[in-house]
């Protein structure tokens, strides 16, 4: 079971969040009028990379809130937690 | 061949004072406190345990621990307390166990299905996927079931599990898996830093390989006295926790390691009301391996036979149990360790008939002491083949030439007991389950670990260190807990045991040796079957069949023979696999690389991993406040997500079309009450709050007055519907959102999502509200009267409160919120009460319909009356793939917005076909048929297979106020076909279908706006 550092509550079981998907997809906006190749981008295209992976996790079972988990696929290890909004 | 094999000598886990009973096949045997089955039934000179997976030959213990792949017997306490396929090694006995065999009928001794040996010829590996291919059909109704029946485990119970299991978290700095020398030599190094330590074996007493038999001292005493005294002081430190019985079984990312502690199956009476096992998850901050290695079988022709034993496993039976294998054994090794055990079997009466080394020139301490205790070694020497039939009689050894062939004829050795090995194998279950890396070792033949996980370490036998002589063993388990212990931050470590004197040891004497693969064989001979996997059948031919046939990868090699893939998961046979496989394939061992290595370590009952969570404890059941009312008045609940709602009330004998009928024309004719609190709440607050949830739902709530509601739709970013329900707008800056019953988390988690990562910016905040109210639906003619003597500070009326407008007044003198909504059709209200209050303000409004004919309706009349109105349910109507306006929703869609969800997505050409599938209604040319949820919809009738079909049918009832049958469906361009003559294909032939507006009662709305 990983152990993931919510930026808001500190080390936690991963119990109590859910996986958000990867991080840092950025919505168009309607009022861009984004093309049909760029929407795509956004809704349907992910890294699904073989080691270090930005991901979003929800502590939805405590804080409720969205943040950021760089996590390494192959080993599991969680190099940093920050939150939404941060680099 | 059976009396008492018991010797006064060894014994070390027995307490010889107390004699046990237990059966084995319904015969009775004595055996000793401390024996497990197995070493009991050996005692007993049993040797003839099992009958193997494929062949049904006679099989017999050949390991002592858990590894054995044939002893696997059922253990029967009574009907539903039987548990099939358990270790006879690992099955501790107590007074009156009774135990069965498997796999055989009608005896073991006499197994009729022994036939499939004589035909093994025509039975090779992936047999079924050559023959019984003919005709087809039987290969479901007879061959595999055959097949099935006659390859055999053991059979479980079908009785609901009686005991109690429990589940618990570990927490701990330090967890060390084996307590051996390796594990117990970190433990006391750990323990004297006060860290949190947790110590397990998966055997009823800690020492792994020192029970065995060792001649070495420690710490200047005998290796039993140290390991007394050691356990002692483990058992008294504070922070150490010693789980004896316990597997670890699987080692999870982070350092999470399952373990399964068996706390009463060793137990003549387990103590009721308390568990059978405990399933820890222990969190370690460092983990230690110290799992100690598996002794490799020699793979020889007859090397299946009841009586041929691992060394090892010998001479654990005689220094743990007090058994001795066998009158006149032969010894036949690879390995110096075999020595040890033709020593101590010597010492103990038993007749070394050989000692055969397959090694040319073996030399070494052990060689001598074998040879000054008088045992004649023979070197260079190999077996091919072995005779007997439920016990071995001879063993034929040759010798081998200076290239290691087989030179010369067999001496056919007269022998009860065939002792062998090839050597140890490391045991890298858990290292690798953590994703660590494996090398291969070639001095010692071995994979040995690599690169591990982050906080793993192994230590000892599992970390390559075979035969090693003990000092090594020590200095490696007590360095690597130092290190754990400073990842921990702990630096400071006073106390701490030393090497060179604690662990200071004495008269040992290093092994090595081994041999990996099958023994050479006289070249043309025909050979019998030299078995590499036993559990599952496999010979050395068989893998060599697979390569011949073509397999290239081991993985593939392994599911086509089915090699490793038994219960004990290739613990004895995976190497030996792997080196013929590489032997055959032309590449080396570490070319071909061993298969994945996945949890459990050792199979573990579903009792243990189900634990609390079954009968009323499986899931949460969310309860209405009005359930005990419903419930007391026979109302039949069906579970919505994980709400029990009330499905239907019958009266007096009905059935459910009965009574759904008598509901539905009530709620017509005048009144309903229907328990709407499972619906989805959620309330939207914030300056923002309207800007939010235009972005978020496709409507435009700017235009939606105080004290108004709308049917509001929530698209995913796709463009696809994935909620609706109606939105309230209670002051300016708060909404009333309801939700569906089962996506009111799903929906709030959403838009929190867009909340907190789109728009952080909006002063918004949501709240789920759904458990504060209880919430009561008045539907029909009658719903006002009904409501009205019960109601203050509040005007009904149809002026005051037109349909989609909501109020607050009292009801019942209970502060209320009131929509004038439907979902019938209907005059109707949504009475919301604070949740405390819903059971007695139901009870009021119940009695006060009583005068109007009230009726309580459930939600199968509810599902008929909002289909008689075209209201669609999302998830019945949709499936995830509908656009507001393939949903028939389109109005829904605010103009001129600048931003939704999934309003980009609506604008692709996909979503705007006009060919897309559409709501429609559909009526039978039959007005009794009620067409079938799902059924698929053809455009041109008396179609074959395969039919160009356009369409579904998503809802269907018979309606009593239409005295006909009615239907929703999605069918291609369905709108433009209004009035078309459609076809259902059935079961019973093609039904014949008008397609219609979607909406068959009122349409003109005249009784919702009454």
């Amino acid at each position: 079971m990983l152990i993931i550092p919510c930026p808001y509550c500190g080390p936690r079981p991963e119990l109590e969040f859910s996986y958000g998907g990867q991080a840092h997809v950025t919505r168009p906006t309607a009022a861009s009028n984004p093309s049909p190749a760029e929407w795509n981008a956004f809704q349907y295209e992910r890294a699904n990379l073989k080691g270090l992976h930005a991901e979003r996790w929800r502590h939805i079972h405590g804080c409720a809130r969205f943040f950021n988990v760089v996590r390494d696929t192959t080993t599991d290890e969680i190099l940093r937690s920050y939150r939404s909004g941060e680099k | 061949m059976s009396g008492d094999c018991r010797s006064a000598r060894g014994g070390g886990d027995l307490q010889r004072s107390q004699p046990l009973r237990f059966e084995f096949d319904g015969r009775s045997y004595q055996g000793l406190q401390g024996d497990t089955l197995a070493s009991a039934l050996l005692a007993n000179g049993v040797h003839l345990i099992g009958r193997s997976f494929k062949y049904h030959r006679p099989r017999g213990i050949m390991a002592a621990g858990p590894e054995d792949p044939n002893a696997l017997v059922t253990i029967r306490r009574d009907a539903a307390r039987s548990t099939p396929n358990l270790n006879a090694t690992q099955v501790e006995l107590y007074d009156g166990l009774v135990a069965y065999s498997q796999n055989r009928w009608p005896s073991l001794r006499f197994d009729t299905a022994r036939i499939n040996d004589l035909l093994s010829r025509f039975i090779p590996s992936g047999f079924y996927y050559k023959t019984f291919m003919w005709p087809r059909k039987a290969w479901h109704s007879l061959y595999e079931p055959r097949i099935r029946a006659a390859a055999g485990l053991g059979v479980a119970s079908t009785e609901a599990d009686p005991d109690l299991y429990a589940q618990c978290y570990g927490h701990c700095e330090l967890l060390i898996v084996g307590a051996g020398p390796a594990g117990i030599a970190a433990a006391l190094t750990a323990a004297a830093s006060g860290a949190r330590v947790m110590l397990c074996d998966e055997q009823a007493l800690p020492g792994g390989s020192l029970r065995t038999g060792t001649s070495a001292r420690i710490g200047g005493q005998d290796a039993a006295d140290w390991l007394r005294e050691s356990v002692q002081k483990l058992t008294a430190a504070p922070n150490v926790t010693l789980l004896t019985r316990t597997t670890a079984f699987g080692y999870l990312p982070h350092n999470m390691v399952a373990l399964s502690e068996r706390l009463s199956d060793h137990l003549a009476t387990p103590p009721p009301g308390k568990p059978r096992e405990r399933l820890w998850q222990v969190c370690a901050r460092q983990v230690i391996l110290a799992t100690g290695a598996i002794e490799r079988p020699l793979v020889f022709p007859g090397n299946d036979r009841p009586g041929v034993m691992l060394a090892g496993a010998a001479r654990s039976f005689l220094n743990r149990y007090g058994v001795l294998p066998g009158a006149r054994v032969v010894v036949l090794t690879a390995h110096d360790d075999a020595y040890q055990t033709a020593i101590d079997l010597k010492a103990a009466g038993v007749q070394i008939a050989a000692l055969a080394d397959m090694r040319t020139d073996p030399a070494g301490p052990h060689v001598e002491a074998a040879r000054s205790a008088g045992i004649a070694v023979r070197t260079g020497t190999t077996a091919v083949g072995t005779r007997g039939n439920l016990r071995v009689t001879a063993v034929g050894l040759a010798g081998l030439d200076s290239n290691g062939a087989v030179a010369g004829a067999a001496d056919w050795v007269k022998c009860d007991a065939l002792l062998m090995s090839g050597g140890y194998t490391p045991s890298v279950h858990l290292h690798s389950q953590a994703r660590g890396k494996l090398r291969w070792d070639e001095a010692t033949h071995a994979f040995v670990p690599g690169a591990a996980a982050a906080g793993c370490r192994s230590v000892g036998a599992c970390n390559g260190l075979i035969g090693a002589e003990l000092v090594r063993v020590f200095e490696q388990a007590t360095a690597a807990a130092a290190d754990a212990l400073r990842e921990c931050g702990i630096h400071d470590q006073p106390g701490a045991i030393a090497i060179s004197k604690e662990l200071a040891v004495s008269e040992d004497r290093g092994a090595s040796g081994g041999w990996i693969g099958a023994l050479p064989q006289p070249a043309g001979a025909k050979a019998g079957k030299a078995f590499v996997d036993w559990q599952n059948d496999v010979t050395a031919a068989d893998l060599k069949l697979a390569v011949r046939e073509g397999f290239r990868s081991i993985e593939h090699i392994k599911r086509y023979t089915t090699t490793g893939m038994a219960t004990d998961q290739g613990k004895t046979s995976n190497l030996n696999a792997l080196a013929i496989a590489a032997q055959q394939l032309g590449r080396a061992i570490p070319e071909v690389g061993l298969t994945t290595f996945r949890l459990p370590y050792l199979p573990v009952g579903f009792g243990g991993l189900a634990g609390y969570a079954r009968g009323d404890f499986f899931a949460p059941v969310r309860k209405t406040p009005m359930y005990d009312w419903a419930a007391d008045r026979g109302a039949v609940f069906e579970p919505v997500a994980m709400w029990q709602r009330a499905r239907y009330f019958p009266e007096r004998g009905e059935d459910m079309h009965q009574a759904v009928a008598r509901e539905c024309a009530a709620v017509r004719r005048s009144c309903g009450l229907f328990d709407a609190s499972t619906l989805g709440k959620i309330e939207v607050a914030g300056p923002d709050a309207i800007e939010f949830m235009n972005r978020m739902y496709v409507n435009n709530w700017s235009s939606l007055a105080v004290g108004r509601c709308r049917y509001g739709i929530l698209l995913r970013d796709d463009g696809f519907v994935y909620d609706d329900g109606v939105v309230a707008r209670l002051s300016d800056d708060r909404l009333h959102v309801t939700t569906t019953t089962g996506g009111a988390p799903r929906v709030l988690g959403m838009m929190e999502d867009y909340l907190q990562t789109e728009w952080p910016h909006l002063k918004v905040w949501l709240t789920s509200t759904t458990e504060q109210w209880a919430v009561i639906a008045v539907q029909g003619p009658q719903a006002r009267a009904v409501l009205e003597p019960l109601v203050e500070q509040a005007d009904l009326s149809a002026a005051a409160l037109p349909h989609m407008a909501m109020t607050r007044g009292l009801v019942c003198g209970v502060p209320a919120m009131i929509f004038r909504v439907s979902f019938t059709g209907e005059l109707g209200y949504e009475i919301n009460v604070p949740a405390d209050y819903g059971a007695e303000v139901w009870r009021a409004i119940w009695a006060s319909g009583q005068a109007h004919g009230m009726c309580t309706y459930g939600t199968e009349a509810m599902h008929v009356l909002r289909a008689e109105k075209g209201y669609i349910i999302v998830g019945q109507d949709t499936d995830g793939t509908m656009t507001p306006d393939d949903a028939g929703v389109s109005w829904a869609v605010g103009k001129n917005k600048p931003e939704f969800v999934g309003m980009v997505s609506l604008r692709k050409p996909a979503l705007q076909d006009p060919r897309r599938k559409q709501l429609v209604g559909l009526l039978t040319v039959d007005p009794a048929h009620v067409l079938e949820e799902g059924s698929q919809i053809a455009a041109e009738p008396g179609q074959r297979p395969p039919m160009r079909l356009i369409g579904h049918v998503t809802s269907s009832y018979y309606s009593s106020v239409l005295g006909r049958s009615i239907a929703l469906a999605v069918v291609s361009a369905g709108r433009s076909r209004l009035g078309q003559t459609l076809y259902v294909p059935t079961a019973h032939g093609e039904s014949t279908v008008t397609v219609t507006q979607p909406v068959f009662y009122d349409p003109k709305g005249e009784r919702l706006n009454a």
